[in-house]
């Protein structure tokens, strides 16, 4: 479907080839002719089609939905974590984004806790180690309260929301100079720090959340690279507010364990 | 390439936790809380830099004030204690701040170059083959880890010619800082030398007194944008009031023809001090 305006542009696309965690990896360069209204990954199925005629291997990339909401996309696209336009991830970004025979770079998520698989996809379970060390709430299943039964405040309830959008795509830590992943994990933290039913783990979860963090990745010096690159422009303030928590934490969890 | 199922991939931790020390000290281990100390730590000297400056303001009021002012931070609190107790104290502060300030500052470099693949040498930034678009981080921000040597540098050698007068030699003469100051500035090369020294440190404290509110969690929606309005106005007042010594000798401003007390004298100190308190 055109909406009319499409055209059909020329680029040419430096695309990072890497033949496994182990390989050394290098840049190649295709031509591709291409709608504007094709997204950036239709553009990069179309191309690993013309690879797969050839004989060629196709690019490996990550996507799953597609409408911004998943979190698996995510590549640099010329020096920057989504490309070129503010709050979008990769799936959303369109080739309208981009002019007649420009040159696109495109290189992987890159942080030492990010291992490149193959080409353009990385390993991002650090993520998923953050999570599993508190970013979670326990409730009973066997009798579920009433849905509205705890009441929260409408600030609380808005803010909390804020930090939830995170979709954990990684583009934090791939902006950051640190590879810092801060803007995550404050975010995780956060959404449940500011709710009711995240008050009984709230001091365990954000010093254990931030001790796996510091296992995988570098210390936040405040650049703020991480909210321009986040697809859903998670705020600077969840990490003021875990930085906080965290210390808070250290003299409450002593207290919580009977040593003050 | 296959896709293995049965065996689960998992990414190796870059560090493993440590024994922890005993609480608070336990606090400091962490990167977060080192951004605490880095924190605390460059409030006082940011603290010292101000206090610093507004007091060598009295080089204006001439060479006996100045040599009062200089007097009165030795007799601090009187006769109470020893004289000069009260500033040495203040200086093992100063030299314990800038002693964590540094020990934070460079472990976490290396904290954060451990954990990019390639990482710059200096500032221990992540390195991308194609370059990459900085959007937010500012020069202030990206330059900390190459200012804050040049300014320890620049401390040793400030310390060296006008507290201790290894350059001035015999021409130094202790506890006539108004003499010193002069000596060492109307030297065109020396004059510049502060001039670009103060430009890096108020450019490290621009990015430091915002930075701070961030590592601390001092963080207030209502009042959040009036940080980067405070670290602006801190970095230039400490810029201007710290430009204007070298700038102020350079042009004649400051210079030793109208001295009631010849600083070739060898009761300097005491005519200074009388001229103080006829003052």
């Amino acid at each position: 479907m055109s909406t009319g305006n499409a055209e059909i542009i020329n680029v040419t696309i430096k695309v990072w080839r890497q033949n496994g965690p182990s390989d050394d990896g290098h840049f190649e360069t295709y031509d591709q002719a291409i709608t504007t209204d094709a997204s950036f990954l239709e553009m990069l199925d179309l191309l690993n089609d013309s690879l797969n005629e050839q004989g060629s291997e196709p690019i490996a990339f990550e996507s799953d939905c597609r409408e911004g909401i998943c979190g698996t996309c995510g590549v640099m696209i010329n020096g920057r974590a989504h490309g070129p336009q503010k709050a979008t991830a990769t799936c959303q970004l369109h080739m309208r984004e981009f002019k007649d025979g420009d040159e696109i770079v495109v290189e992987p998520f890159r942080a030492a806790g990010f291992p490149v698989i193959r080409d353009l996809a990385v390993d991002r379970s650090p993520l998923d180690r953050i999570i599993e060390a508190g970013g979670y709430i326990s409730v009973n299943t066997g009798a579920a309260s009433d849905a509205n039964l705890t009441p929260v405040p409408k600030d609380a309830a808005d803010q909390a929301f804020d930090a939830a959008a995170c979709i954990g795509c990684g583009a934090c830590v791939a902006a950051c100079p640190n590879s810092a992943a801060q803007l995550f994990t404050s975010a995780k933290i956060g959404h449940l720090a500011l709710l009711p039913q995240g008050q009984a783990e709230r001091w365990s979860r954000t010093e254990e959340m931030v001790e796996v963090m510091e296992e995988f990745f570098g210390s936040c010096t405040n650049h703020g690279e991480c909210h321009e690159a986040c697809p859903k422009e998670i705020s600077l303030d969840f990490i003021a507010f875990m930085n906080r928590d965290y210390v808070k934490a250290k003299v409450k969890n002593r207290a919580l364990s009977g040593q003050a | 390439m296959v896709q293995t199922t049965n065996e689960r991939y998992r990414v190796t931790p870059l560090r493993s936790k440590k024994r922890s020390w005993p609480f608070p000290l336990n606090i400091y281990q962490t990167a977060v809380g080192r951004k605490w100390v880095m924190a605390l730590t460059g409030i006082g000297l940011i603290g010292f830099v101000l206090v610093h400056m507004i007091g060598n303001l009295h080089i204006y009021e001439g060479p006996a004030r100045m040599h009062e002012y200089a007097e009165s931070l030795r007799t601090l609190a009187g006769g109470i204690v020893p004289k000069g107790f009260i500033l040495w104290l203040l200086r093992f502060g100063l030299l314990a701040m800038f002693g964590l300030h540094l020990h934070s500052a460079i472990t976490l470099r290396n904290f954060s170059g451990q954990s990019s693949n390639k990482a710059t040498l200096m500032g221990g930034a992540k390195k991308y083959e194609s370059g990459r678009d900085h959007i937010a981080a500012g020069y202030a921000s990206r330059t900390m880890r190459w200012i804050g040597p040049i300014i320890a540098l620049f401390l040793f050698y400030h310390l060296a010619d006008l507290t201790w007068g290894w350059w001035l030699g015999d021409d130094f003469v202790p506890g006539d800082p108004y003499h010193n100051v002069s000596e060492s500035l109307a030297s065109l090369p020396v004059a510049i030398l502060y001039i670009v020294a103060n430009i890096a440190l108020a450019m490290h404290i621009f990015h430091g007194a915002w930075s701070m509110f961030q590592s601390l969690g001092v963080n207030n929606p209502k009042y959040n944008h009036l940080r980067r309005g405070l670290a602006t106005g801190l970095a230039g007042i400490i810029l201007v009031g710290n430009l204007s010594f070298p700038i102020f000798t350079q042009t004649g401003l400051i210079n030793e023809d109208n001295r009631k007390c010849p600083a070739s004298e060898i009761n300097v100190l005491e005519c200074l001090a009388e001229q103080a308190e006829g003052h």
